[in-house]
């Protein structure tokens, strides 16, 4: 019996080694292997022939951990090598490959200042332009990853060479409110263009939209952390260097965009390679914040139900409200995504449904104000952005609201909440396009 | 006999929520009583079941809770929804068809084929 006892904790030590297999489901094979086992004993075999067969009918583990896998992408999105024999090797070589994506982008991102006219005035195509030097090497680095075909390559490449077209050839008036919005959305389009090569040119299922989301959130945990580092060295080296004589400033800005331009890669690659260390930080983040921001949404609603619009009331009051949606609607992506689709209603999701709701009635106060203003003071680009914006986002949250009560009052499902969000993702895509393509013209540039 | 695989993959949905529409239910259970139901006929992987069983709860179509069994195991014990009901009928709906147009297609030797074999 001992013997059997012993067996069996290997056997789960060695199906407590595939990733996508967590400590409840390796309970209930266990379970489910002992139960297998009991029932042959009664048939009349010995205990060990009884937990060969068990295990043999089981069946394969690599088959069977990767079929958890496929259900349960999300503890693994980013292993791509379900098996984990050939993932050290391959984790090894491919170091290389981000850092010279990365120094190209750095390279590309300089020369293009050198052409703009740094160390001077730099000329306003190039903030127009500074994503289309960052963001194809992302794609391409996606693309050669996922070993897309040539045809897939050149699908990739269309909306940067598109985008490219546009920003450049439309008449932009000189510091026009236009041109500040394109330069505003169009890193937002070319992030949505990176989707296609990152997804292994699929845009269809809904999973890997998920991980994409996934993916957004934990590259800027990472940026912000490479970037925070990057401070961090910049203040050290000022302090050392500016006693010494040396002009620093010079070397701030020389190195400052070209890191900027090449973390964008190496955050990329972070996330790819090292996601475990990210995987435990989300939940903690999300379950920190959600919180705090409930609360700040319900004081906020208080005091302007109490106060009033008018006063406070500023024309630029919408775009403060389309950050702050937006970043509400970050933290839902955010949790949903860190969520454990197995796991019930927990504290953690009506906290979430809170900060929505309060959120959702401070817009709809401020939006209503804005609405009449608009009739009285008249279309501008900023302000028809501003109320798109924030019509599309009210729309997002108003539904995820209503599934969510759904969810919580047990009468629908978490997976139904993920689809809207992952079928919504196009309308952002496509605003921000619309925000670049077709609004300059309306506005004939200004 | 050996059912081929993809006939396998495909019938174990509605066979899962049928056996969980008759009771509340765990793992090891619904795979003995799959072996009851067709005689020993349907070999299933037993370990394929739980990404199965998890995919239906996923999906709204079950509802699990762990409970001790009365031989002191923890155990997930699996029901069905009025999701799964409704998506129960939806896929019966689709086998009867495709057994309809299979008997009527092949006529007398469908008969035959199963008299002959018992």
């Amino acid at each position: 019996m001992e013997q059997l006892e012993v067996e069996i904790s290997e056997w789960r030590a060695f199906v407590e080694r595939s990733p996508a297999v967590n400590g409840h489901d390796v309970d209930e094979l266990e379970t489910h292997l002992r139960d297998q086992i009991a029932d042959l004993s009664r048939a009349g075999l010995a205990t060990d022939e009884a937990f060969l067969i068990a295990v043999r009918r089981i069946g394969n583990l690599d088959e069977v951990s990767r079929e958890f896998a496929r259900e349960h992408s999300g503890r693994l999105w980013k292993q791509l090598v379900l098996s984990g024999e050939h993932q050290d090797q391959a984790a090894a070589v491919s170091w290389l490959e981000p850092l010279v994506f990365a120094i190209a982008a750095a390279l590309t991102l300089q020369a293009a200042r050198l052409a703009a006219g740094f160390p001077g005035e730099e000329a306003s195509w190039f903030l127009r332009n500074a994503s289309l030097f960052v963001l194809p090497f992302l794609a391409a680095y996606f693309a050669r990853r996922r070993g897309l075909t040539p045809v897939q390559w050149l699908v990739t490449a269309a909306p940067f060479a598109i985008a490219a077209l546009v920003v450049n050839l439309y008449p932009f008036a000189a510091g026009g409110s236009t041109e500040l919005l394109v330069i505003a959305h169009l890193p937002v389009v070319l992030w949505f263009v990176v989707a296609y090569p990152y997804m292994g040119a699929t845009l269809q299922s809904h999973e890997k939209r998920m991980d994409f989301v996934r993916f957004t959130g934990e590259w800027l945990i990472y940026y912000a952390l490479i970037g925070l580092g990057g401070a961090v060295l910049m203040g050290i080296t000022t302090g050392i260097l500016e006693p010494a004589g040396v002009n620093t400033e010079l070397i701030l800005e020389w190195v400052m965009p070209m890191g900027s331009a090449g973390a964008v890669i190496v955050a990329a690659w972070l996330v790819e390679s090292k996601q475990r260390v990210v995987e435990n930080m989300a939940p903690v983040l999300t379950m920190v914040f959600t919180p705090l921001f409930a609360v700040m949404l319900i004081v906020a609603t208080v005091v302007y139900a109490a106060t009033g619009l008018g006063g406070a009331f500023d024309r630029e009051l919408l775009g403060v409200f389309d950050l702050l949606l937006v970043v509400v609607l970050g933290l839902v992506l955010y949790g949903m995504s860190a969520r454990d689709p197995e796991q019930g209603v927990g504290w953690m999701d009506r906290i979430q449904l809170v900060a929505v709701l309060a959120a959702l009635i401070l817009d709809l106060m401020v939006l209503g104000v804005m609405v009449a203003r608009i009739g009285e003071l008249g279309f501008t680009p900023n302000r028809t952005v501003a109320l798109g914006l924030n019509i599309v986002l009210l729309i997002n949250l108003v539904a995820t609201a209503w599934l969510s009560v759904r969810f919580l009052t047990g009468r629908g499902t978490f997976h139904r909440l993920e689809r809207w969000q992952t079928s919504y993702l196009p309308v952002f895509a496509l605003w921000a396009a619309a925000v670049v393509v077709i609004l300059p013209p309306i506005f004939s540039f200004t | 006999m050996n059912i081929d695989k993809d006939l396998v993959a495909a019938s174990a949905t509605p066979l899962v929520l049928t056996i969980l529409d008759e009771e509340e239910t765990y793992g090891y259970a619904i795979l003995k009583r799959v072996r009851e139901l067709s005689d020993g006929e349907m070999e299933w992987t037993d370990g394929m079941l739980y990404p199965l069983l998890h995919r239906l709860h996923r999906l709204g179509y079950v509802k699990t809770d762990w409970r001790l069994s009365p031989e002191g195991r923890r155990r997930r014990y699996y029901s069905i929804t009025d999701d799964g009901k409704a998506a129960l009928a939806e896929h019966k709906r689709q086998w009867v068809t495709v057994a309809r147009t299979l008997g009527d297609a092949w006529g007398d030797d469908l008969t035959r084929f199963s008299l002959g074999s018992a």
